[in-house]
């Protein structure tokens, strides 16, 4: 598997950048990865790397969009809480770029 | 990451069979699956020193357990008929993606070693030894097939292409080849009990969610029942229903649904994925493991009916393997086939599709629209492959077509069909399906749905058409992703169950 390297210290990714374990993840890491993706980190993603983290904590699963959409709406505003400003903030789309940065497995499936 | 690295096809208003450019598409490798996958697979992760026993192995199984596969082998008269059918050529002008040469990339190999003029005289016959080389080509042009059977519409012999990819990919396992995407989620489904990984908690917490979301769009309290035991219905639907945009919509739109059916109905922690992936990988075993978790879901809740909601390859198994995988339709004859069958409500057809559930009840009078709900939206349908081709629905021939149409225009003032070369049993693949929809072959999946986005085109041009109505997960991510890439907004792809969740009355 590559390593890829962030403050002084090596990080084991997949062949698509994903960190391989949960547990490694620190904001510089975040950076890194949301830098590869070409996502400039501002407090509103902040808010959803931070959300889909918890969230992953209690549940061992990144949230779905619509559990995920009302969580930004709480947070942010209900005129954010929709799946085109997630999109705007994460373009590849929210479920993949944003677990990405937030160091949480890729989801699979019909997605 | 978002922009293209290659070229994206230009819409046009025809199809033109494109000059091929050969080997266009040979650097496509899709991730290989990593040791703890395979290992929980039953299968090795790299190719050790016996790779070619056990491949050749494998192939001789296969060849004696399906003998349509032998007959497939054995009948192309290479007759081109299938050459300019398939829409990964279409897109990518590579000639390997034509169906006879994909087929022959299996066959060559068929030939030197079970067949006695390619034992003895292999170069009089086209028969050529097993190497790496051939291996990797074969891993890199079975990942680029959908197994969507349209060829073999065209075929005059029916050799399905679909089969052979099947078992080509079920030989690569079997060698220490896997892909990475479609044998992560069957050990997933296996283990937690759908695609995604979505453990029961994480169920419950989002349908909780959903049922607070139609309650205040509605001001009706429709539930998203869990494990409920004894309850009428069991529904069986893809994951991605409870996860995404839009099939959210479509899991609101069958709540509604039997909301204003009055029935009992109940989801499953067990069996919360109608998808089998075990289709797409040729094994006959996994796909039987896959759909055992939706006969025990059934026995332990005591169900009555199971409807299988929008999946494509979902419900080819449902409709046309389940009978025997697992007992639901009344072929299984084990104990416990033989108990489901017993408690079973034989006055209707198990299983049924979500599609075939929603259009009685509209024929009884049971549902009431209010159309111009969806007024805003000028829909097409898009016909999914494994339902068009693989499948049906209700009691006429051609049901899988008319009844998602009936329900549409039953539900919305503005349908449009697109080409008619493109749709029914003619339609083309979404360019994802089969195991293809994984970023890693996201080029293989923007060319594949050229044809599919030239025929939406046209509707979109012609007909003003603003909204690809669909019945399937797959197809459903597919084109939300691949949309943008030909210039159209996500948000015009949804389900047909969508459309029926805007226009329901609910009282």
């Amino acid at each position: 598997m590559p390593m890829v390297e962030v403050a002084g210290k090596s990080f084991e990714v997949d062949e698509e950048g994903y960190l391989t374990n949960l547990a490694d993840w620190t904001k510089e890491i975040a950076d890194y990865l949301a830098k590869e993706e070409k996502v400039e980190m501002s407090e509103s993603h902040w808010e959803v790397v931070n959300f889909l983290r918890e969230y992953y904590e209690e549940y061992q699963i990144a949230p779905a969009v619509r559990v995920l959409t009302k969580a930004v709406a709480k947070k942010l505003g209900p005129d954010k809480g929709n799946n085109k400003y997630l999109y705007e903030l994460f373009p590849y789309g929210p479920a993949k770029q944003a677990c990405k940065i937030a160091g949480l497995p890729k989801p699979t499936g019909c997605i | 990451m978002a922009a293209a690295e290659f070229e994206v096809p230009t819409l046009t208003e025809y199809v033109d069979v494109p000059k091929i450019k050969e080997g266009a598409m040979a650097h496509v490798k899709s991730f290989v699956s990593p040791q703890v996958t395979q290992e929980f697979m039953g299968y090795p992760w790299a190719l050790g020193e016996d790779w070619k026993e056990r491949a050749l192995f494998k192939m001789g199984d296969l060849l004696g357990k399906y003998r349509s596969l032998r007959v497939f082998m054995d009948a192309c008269v290479h007759c081109g008929a299938c050459t300019d059918k398939c829409h990964y050529f279409l897109g990518t002008a590579d000639p390997n993606n034509m169906p006879v040469a994909r087929q022959e990339l299996m066959r060559k190999v068929y030939r030197r070693y079970f067949t006695l003029p390619g034992k003895i005289a292999p170069w009089l016959v086209g028969a050529e030894d097993l190497t790496q080389e051939t291996l990797e080509k074969w891993y890199s042009y079975y990942h680029q097939c959908s197994e969507c059977r349209r060829c073999s519409v065209y075929c005059p012999y029916g050799i399905d292409t679909a089969e052979i990819t099947m078992a080509g990919r079920e030989i690569l396992n079997y060698a220490g080849m896997g892909q990475k995407y479609s044998n992560e989620i069957l050990v997933k489904v296996q283990k937690i009990g759908n695609n995604l990984g979505l453990p029961g908690p994480a169920l419950e917490d989002t349908l909780a969610g959903l049922e607070e979301d139609i309650e205040a769009d509605t001001g009706v309290p429709v539930k998203m029942p869990l494990d409920v035991e004894g309850a009428e219905i069991l529904l069986v639907t893809p994951s991605a229903d409870f996860f995404s945009e839009p099939h959210v919509e479509s899991l609101i739109g069958y709540a509604k649904v039997f909301h204003a059916a009055g029935v009992s109905w109940t989801l499953s922690s067990k069996a919360s994925e109608a998808g089998n992936f075990g289709l797409f990988n040729g094994s006959y075993e996994t796909m039987r493991t896959v759909a055992m978790r939706i006969r025990d879901a059934a026995l332990e809740l005591g169900c009555k009916r199971i409807i299988v909601g929008e999946c494509g390859h979902a419900w080819r198994v449902a409709y046309s393997f389940w009978n025997t995988l697992n007992g639901v339709g009344y072929g299984g004859d084990d104990p416990f086939a033989r108990k489901l069958q017993e408690q079973l409500d034989s006055r209707y057809p198990q299983p049924m599709h979500i599609c075939e559930y929603t259009w009685d009840l509209i024929q009884q009078g049971v549902l009431k629209f209010d159309k111009s709900a969806n007024d805003d939206r000028v829909i097409t349908f898009h016909d999914s492959c494994n339902v068009s081709r693989g499948s049906r629905m209700g009691t006429e021939p051609g049901g899988q077509f008319t009844i998602p149409r009936n329900i549409i225009r039953a539900v919305a003032n503005n349908f449009h069909d697109m080409d008619a070369d493109t749709i029914g049993e003619a339609t083309f693949c979404c360019g994802g399906g089969g195991g293809l929809l994984t970023d890693d072959l996201i080029e293989v999946r923007v060319k594949g749905a050229y044809p599919r986005m030239n025929a939406f085109n046209n509707v979109a041009k012609g007909r003003q058409v603003n909204f690809l109505a669909l019945i399937c997960a797959i197809c459903k991510a597919q084109f939300t992703k691949v949309f943008p890439y030909y210039g159209f907004d996500r948000n015009m792809v949804g389900g047909v169950h969508q459309l029926v969740s805007t226009a329901i009355k609910l009282d």
